[in-house]
């Protein structure tokens, strides 16, 4: 469902299988914890092996971000696949998550 | 109507992912491209859990999906009997939404009318929620294919 990494520049969250509410619900209560006491400017959300995503999906990336910022780091999203890359772009996310090459 | 079908269960955030392989699997026989399964399960994604957070406020209750094929279009509805919407078309607004303190985008309805043909919306307080979608599935019927 996830892992994560503190990496050399930047730590990154590498989500994968369906982001939906009922998943979304169980990531946020294990990714908070520790989002909130990252040392790196910098988190990459990996979608790479992200299967599916509704707006749920969506919500948890946006309060995510809320925290992150309140902390004064970066996001960022990469590799989504066509369908994700979709839901993330009618979002508007895109206009304050910026998505990696 | 050539073939209906539907699905009751709890209103267990666990049974989403149940809901979204049945519509898949009932849409299979229309021929569906990659795109339109993607779209009808995230339309359906979005309906049912509008149905667990909102209708049933994550309370146990009962959700039903069902869903019909007439010539080259499915016809789904979600149903609930759960607290109902006061005003639709304020819930139908982009990015409106009455749990903000849950995370919710207030994505759901503009998701299932970007993904499907129609929505149509009968509810009111205390009457519970039904949400009906139609799409029209396989070959022709949009110009992208994957």
């Amino acid at each position: 469902m996830y892992a994560m990494m503190d990496g050399q520049d930047d730590f990154i969250v590498y989500l994968d299988g369906e982001l939906d509410h009922f998943r979304a619900e169980a990531l946020r209560d294990a990714v908070d914890g520790t989002l909130g006491t990252v040392s790196k400017k910098r988190v990459i959300f990996d979608m790479t092996g992200v299967t599916f995503m509704d707006s749920s999906g969506v919500g948890f990336l946006l309060g995510r971000y809320k925290k992150l910022i309140s902390r004064g780091c970066i996001a960022a999203i990469k590799g989504p696949a066509p369908a994700v890359d979709k839901m993330l772009e009618m979002s508007g996310i895109y206009k304050i998550i910026r998505k990696e090459q | 109507m050539r073939n209906k079908m539907k699905l009751e269960f709890t209103s267990n955030p666990e049974n989403e992912s149940l809901a979204r392989s049945c519509i898949a699997a009932f849409a299979a026989q229309l021929n569906p491209t990659v795109e339109q399964i993607i779209e009808l399960k995230t339309a359906v994604s979005e309906a049912i859990t509008n149905a667990i957070v909102h209708g049933y406020a994550q309370k146990d209750g009962t959700v039903v999906l069902s869903a019909y094929i007439k010539d080259s279009r499915i016809h789904i509805q979600v149903s609930d009997k759960g607290c109902g919407i006061e005003d639709v078309e304020k819930a139908k607004q982009p990015f409106f939404t009455t749990a903000p303190e849950f995370e919710r985008s207030g994505m759901g309805f503009s998701v299932m009318e970007s993904f499907t043909d129609e929505v149509q919306v009968i509810s009111a307080p205390g009457q519970g929620t039904k949400v009906r979608m139609k799409k029209t599935i396989g070959v022709g019927a949009d110009d992208r294919k994957i």
